[in-house]
């Protein structure tokens, strides 16, 4: 069976577009995202302590949970998108201690049910898979490994290692929001992993204009936007759809263009 | 440097990978995992290797000033007798960790570290702090070696320990203001992370106690060790036997490991560990993670955390800033579970008591923190018989807390 990561990155460069969940309206800023033509999804669990990110999406964390949002929500969130777009990929993107706090088990079963395709766990590294990469794996849902430019070609196996669905390629050391990295070590980095890896490369951090994603797109297989579309939803609140749409619009053109 | 220990001793762990029993292990993002085998590797070496151990003995004899005294402590050994049903009320030993350099036990693990740093050639440095003392201890060692340094604190906690701030100004390191979530030990733990991403390949980070991802908590036991290796020397010196009871304040646990560790294998040595219950463990404002969380994953490491069942961090509450956090060392979960070593809770007016008792019956004005563990005096002396042997780890000097104490005592300064 072809999954919907598969479909996805098949039609050629994706876009892979970030937003918090329970920050704003979610399920519309979610669709103004799909209408704008991003590929892929990604739908922060917001997290008290969210170690690797800048000040941008610290912040949407902290709206979220001001706003009351508990993990219920988050899989509410998640099934009702699956109900309205049952093509575009899913993903859960957040830190450990949510994900097992009812045990691995429960987690990656809400995840199945709710239609969640993958999941990246900013701090959970191969060496502590068993923790959530077996229960995920049981319940086919992909792991969504990270890949970073301090992970050098011995590690990379062990990365690679369980995991599917598509590679995230960090192209900064650092946390999200900051400045992007140079094109060029992009590209070098980004033919590295494709040498070892059969899955999709998409890349992100500090990515914010239709440029850069367009430069990325030339060389890797999905370029991810994050902190420039919760900046949106900070400035605008119940207006943000309307600035969503457009931004990703202008980036999916930019993505699906490149090449 | 030490013999091997048995397969079934308390003080064989953590494993390979990191871990002990189910906590500890390296629950960081990838940018930081080839570091920390880096570092990893680097402490393996400088374990075997006599020239770095030379060094950090001899900068803890003349530096430091150690060895720290085991002193007896007369009057509050006559005060618990008199309190005591007859026949009950041990001796009291103090291991005075406050009459160390910067004024306690937080240097130990600085200077440790700081030559790990520059083995591995690292030019920089950064740590977090809570109460400030373990910032003043890495400025100190930072000075001292001529490294720049950045001290990550949360600003409630700058606002609440003024005059460590000012220490580590006057030492040089920049200290750097944290306004997120709730501005103390956590959120500088949390934002000294991020600042580490984003500058691994020159940056080194002493953290300050016994948790984190692996090997931090062994490295930090391990430089920590001294004081329990020492205390158990004075003790057979002293009394010619080793103490009974052993008793430290537990905030990450890194001066309650130092003390503990090294007498683990000795059953006849009993050991409590104290918690901050804050305002009480049956409210929401205490830190004591082991009575009132459960097991979770946060910097770095599986261990007790304070949290919903979402798995949210909850925010901890202690008078004593370098208590003031929702977790604690994963080495200390595991002596929790395996029953080693028992755990016990004590509010901010309990510590606030034996802070007076202290500095009236001893002349020791003792930190905050190591009140938490005199508190524990009136309930533990009261079950001991009198031949007994108490030790208690006074981990730092209260000149740092005397406002606080003031304010929680009405008085104006
Ligand atoms: C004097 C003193 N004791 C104890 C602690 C708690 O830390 P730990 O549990 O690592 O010893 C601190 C922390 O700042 C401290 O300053």
């Amino acid at each position: 069976m072809t999954t919907r990561f598969e479909t996805a990155f098949a039609k050629g460069p994706a876009l892979v577009c970030f937003i918090t969940g329970g920050d704003g309206n979610t399920a519309a800023n979610l669709d103004a995202l799909v209408e704008g033509g991003a590929d892929v999804i990604e739908l922060g669990m917001p997290f008290t302590d969210p170690m690797a990110d800048g000040p941008a999406i610290q912040e949407a964390n902290i709206r979220s949970l001001d706003a009351g949002t508990r993990t219920a929500d988050v899989f509410r969130i998640a099934s009702e998108f699956r109900a309205r777009h049952s093509q575009v990929p899913l993903v859960l993107m957040g830190y450990a201690n949510p994900m097992i706090a009812r045990g691995a088990d429960w987690f990656a079963g809400e995840c199945a049910k709710a239609g969640v395709d993958g999941v990246i766990c900013v701090d959970i590294p191969p060496e502590e898979d068993a923790e959530l990469g077996p229960a995920l794996r049981d319940k086919s849902v992909s792991l969504i490994r990270l890949a970073t430019p301090t992970t050098d070609a011995a590690r990379l196996p062990a990365v690679l290692e369980g995991s599917s669905g598509f590679l995230y390629y960090v192209s900064v050391a650092g946390v999200t929001g900051m400045q992007q990295a140079a094109q060029g070590s992009i590209e070098d980095a980004v033919a590295k992993l494709k040498a070892a890896s059969t899955i999709p490369v998409a890349v992100g951090f500090g990515v914010r204009t239709p440029e850069q994603a367009s430069a990325i797109a030339r060389v890797a297989d999905g370029v991810v936007v994050g902190s420039a579309l919760v900046d949106l939803v900070k400035q605008h609140g119940t207006d943000a759809p309307a600035h969503l749409r457009a931004l990703t619009a202008s980036l999916a053109e930019a993505v699906h263009t490149a090449r | 440097m030490t013999a091997p220990t048995p397969v079934n001793s308390f003080r064989s762990l953590p494993d390979e990978t990191g871990h002990f029993g189910q906590f500890g292990g390296r629950y960081v993002a990838e940018t930081l995992m080839p570091l920390i085998l880096d570092l990893e590797k680097e402490y393996r070496k400088a374990q075997q290797d006599p020239a770095f151990w030379a060094e950090f003995d001899a900068l803890m004899k003349d530096f430091v000033g150690r060895p720290s005294p085991l002193y007896y402590a007369p009057r509050m050994t006559e005060h618990f007798r008199g309190l005591a049903p007859a026949g009950k009320g041990p001796k009291i030993y103090f291991k005075r960790e406050e009459l160390n350099h910067t004024g306690a036990h937080k240097i130990n693990n600085c200077i440790g570290q700081i030559l790990l740093a520059i083995r591995m050639g690292k030019k920089k440095i950064i740590a977090e702090t809570g109460a400030g003392q373990h910032g003043v201890a890495t400025a100190t060692v930072a000075a001292r070696f001529g490294l720049p340094c950045k001290i990550f604190m949360g600003a409630k906690d700058i606002e609440r320990q003024k005059p460590n701030v000012f220490r580590m100004k006057l030492l040089g390191a920049e200290v750097v203001s944290c306004e997120s979530g709730s501005q103390s030990l956590k959120d500088s733990m949390n934002d000294a992370l991020r600042y580490w991403v984003a500058n691994v390949h020159d940056t080194f980070y002493i953290i300050g106690t016994a948790a984190g991802p692996h090997p931090y908590p062994e490295l930090v036991r391990d430089f920590q060790s001294i004081i329990g290796k020492e205390a158990r020397e004075q003790m057979l010196e002293k009394e010619g036997r080793l103490p009974d009871m052993l008793v430290a304040a537990v905030g990450g646990g890194s001066n309650a490991i130092g003390l503990f560790h090294p007498f683990l294998d000795d059953p006849e040595v009993a050991m409590t560990g104290i918690e901050a219950a804050g305002h009480g463990i049956e409210t929401d404002k205490h830190a004591a993670s082991l009575t009132g969380g459960k097991p979770g994953i946060l910097h770095g490491n599986k261990t007790y955390l304070l949290q919903d069942e979402d798995g949210q961090i909850t925010e901890a509450h202690s008078i004593s800033a370098g208590l003031d956090y929702p977790g604690l060392g994963p080495e200390h979960s595991w002596l929790h579970e395996s029953g080693r070593v028992n755990y016990v809770p004590i509010t901010d007016t309990q510590a606030l008591e034996a802070f007076q008792l202290c500095c009236e019956l001893e002349g020791i004005i003792p930190a905050l923190e190591s009140a938490h563990a005199l508190a524990a005096l009136p309930q533990l002396t009261a079950e001991m018989d009198e031949d007994k042997l108490l030790v208690v780890n006074v981990s730092g000097r209260g000149d740092k807390d005397i406002f606080t104490v003031a304010e929680a005592l009405g008085v104006e300064l």
